[in-house]
């Protein structure tokens, strides 16, 4: 036990480990709290089908040779952000079903302008780690840092300062709507928001895993609490604790940290289930 | 000055008309009962009033200071899916958000409405429970508490009694009947029962094939109402 904590001080006094530390639990902690309303309009795989939106603009910004993909894929991105979620209430095509064309849809093409125009020499190598993230969190440079770090806080007052709005909107938008709520307004506000986060949390997770942040913190906080305020400060603390563990725990076994991430949401999730039914019973 | 004024509408959806040249008002402290057949565009009409689709033609007009963001709704039915954690506080509460503008937290006058209404629906023991928990009439109870945290002047119910037991129906009609006559507010009720509105409502809007506006008395003389209520006999 001590040899571990004696591993993890020398790692600490490596600046990329920090590095990863804040920017995971920053990136964490914006998903979860984004992910109840997600979840709960019915949108959860908006994180997977957004993710590869972003994917296939990076194999855009390849071929041009850009160095700086991250404007790009912010734009493109926010976009589809935009589409789908105006799409979700008209719905001539369902939100999901939107949402799984355009995921697999910029996926393949993704991967088809990556495969004939790349000039890199390991391909699968880009492709893998752009969709599993598996070490980029380690190779973060300060700018990087301090990008997401901007960019998270930015997210975090804007969800502190909407919050009653958010909830208004999710629980009924008709009603909101009605009484002179722009509900329009806040859910471009977060279409917005849910892009940049996504973008973010390529960084740390890969496209693929994204999913993982957005919904298992709210799927476990609907679990063991039954009002809109507990349950997100329960996700909110549930993405923090579960990303710093990931995190260190993949330092520590050197491990690809999004899977490690991921695999530690599960065990909570399963264990916030188990609470959750025992609490269930009791009370019955 | 009539509260709300709906000249010459046309309803529709998607260039398809189901419902032309409507006209009607509502003064302040009427009880409007809007009756008709399945389909015939009451859910329509009521959405239309409260600004969520736009007329195919002909436009609804507020006066007597009522803004157009000051009606309360009670929807017909709220997909309000069946995991979503949310207290009765929260879900009350909610509704003096037409108000707050870029305010971003509820202040203490907010607060009070919501206790005042939750107080006035009899759900006081339930404030802290989670809406999907309470049973049907409980549900419509905090619904309409919503409601009245929106507005003080006017409600619109979309079949506000659909699926209650009859003990609990009556329990309804006369906590709508109490908002009518003691606060003075404005009831606009879409309602299937004919006898209750006959009994509670001072005017009767029918759509349908016939079109009628009036009070409850020419309504019982009028064409609209006996076929109507032929109808309802046979089925
Ligand atoms: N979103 C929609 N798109 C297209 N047509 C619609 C839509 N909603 C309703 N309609 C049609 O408009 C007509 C009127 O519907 P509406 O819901 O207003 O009826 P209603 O009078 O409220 O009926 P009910 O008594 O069953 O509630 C119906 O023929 C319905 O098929
Ligand atoms: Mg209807």
């Amino acid at each position: 036990m001590t040899e571990m904590f004696e591993k993890l001080s020398l790692y600490m006094q490596y600046p990329f480990v920090r590095y990863a530390l804040i920017v995971g639990v920053l990136i964490a902690l914006c998903s979860s709290l984004l992910g109840i309303t997600l979840v709960l309009k019915r949108f959860s795989f908006i994180g997977d089908g957004l993710s590869h939106v972003a994917f296939g603009a990076m194999a855009i910004a390849a071929i041009f040779n850009m160095t700086n993909d991250m404007p790009l894929m912010l734009a493109i991105t926010i976009l589809s952000a935009i589409l789908l979620l105006r799409s979700g209430q008209n719905a001539k095509i369902k939100g999901d079903a939107a949402v799984a064309m355009i995921s697999v849809g910029a996926l393949a093409i993704g991967y088809l302008l990556m495969n004939r125009f790349s000039k890199s020499s390991n391909l699968s190598g880009d492709v893998c780690s752009t969709l599993f993230g598996s070490t980029s969190i380690l190779t973060l440079r300060k700018s990087e840092v301090w990008l997401c770090v901007v960019l998270s806080i930015l997210v975090l007052i804007v969800f502190v300062l909407f919050y009653n709005k958010i909830f208004a909107v999710t629980f009924d938008e008709a009603f909101a709507r009605a009484t002179g709520t722009k509900a329009s307004v806040y859910n471009l506000l977060l279409a917005v928001i849910i892009a940049v986060i996504i973008v973010l949390a390529m960084n740390l997770v890969g496209s693929l895993l994204i999913s993982a942040l957005v919904i298992f913190p709210a799927l476990s906080a609907m679990r063991l609490f039954k009002s809109f305020r507990s349950v997100t400060i329960c996700a909110a603390v549930y993405s923090v604790l579960t990303a710093a563990l990931g995190i260190l725990v993949s330092v520590l076994a050197d491990t690809p940290v999004g899977s490690t991430i991921v695999a530690i949401e599960i065990a909570a999730f399963a264990v916030c289930w188990l609470a959750g039914a025992i609490k269930g019973g009791v009370r019955r | 000055m009539a509260q709300l004024i709906c000249q010459d509408l046309t309803l529709g959806y998607d260039g398809h008309v189901i419902l032309s040249g409507l006209n009607f008002e509502v003064d302040a402290g009427d009880y409007l009962c809007i009756v008709g057949e399945n389909g015939s565009g009451k859910s329509t009409l009521m959405k239309t009033i409260l600004g969520l689709q736009s007329p195919m033609h002909g436009k609804v007009t507020t006066g007597d200071g009522l803004r157009r963001s000051e009606i309360g709704y009670l929807p017909q039915q709220t997909v309000v899916q069946r995991d979503f954690p949310a207290s009765v506080w929260e879900i009350v509460l909610s509704g003096c958000q037409g108000r707050q503008g870029l305010r971003p937290f509820y202040n203490k006058a907010d607060k009070a409405l919501a206790s005042e209404n939750i107080r006035k629906m009899g759900l006081d023991a339930l404030t802290r429970r989670c809406y999907r928990e309470l049973s049907g009439g409980q549900q419509q109870r905090v619904l309409l508490a919503r409601a009245l945290c929106a507005t003080q002047k006017i409600l619109l119910l979309d079949e506000p009694v659909s699926g209650l037991d009859p003990r609990v129906t009556a329990e309804m009609y006369d906590l709508i009947d109490t908002l009518n006559k003691r606060d003075g507010i404005t009831i606009i009720m879409i309602s299937h029962d004919l006898d209750a509105a006959m009994r509670y409502a001072s005017r009767i809007l029918h759509i349908g094939s016939t079109v009628f506006f009036g009070s409850k008395e020419d309504y019982l003389k009028s064409d609209a109402a006996y076929t109507f209520r032929k109808e309802g006999e046979t089925a």
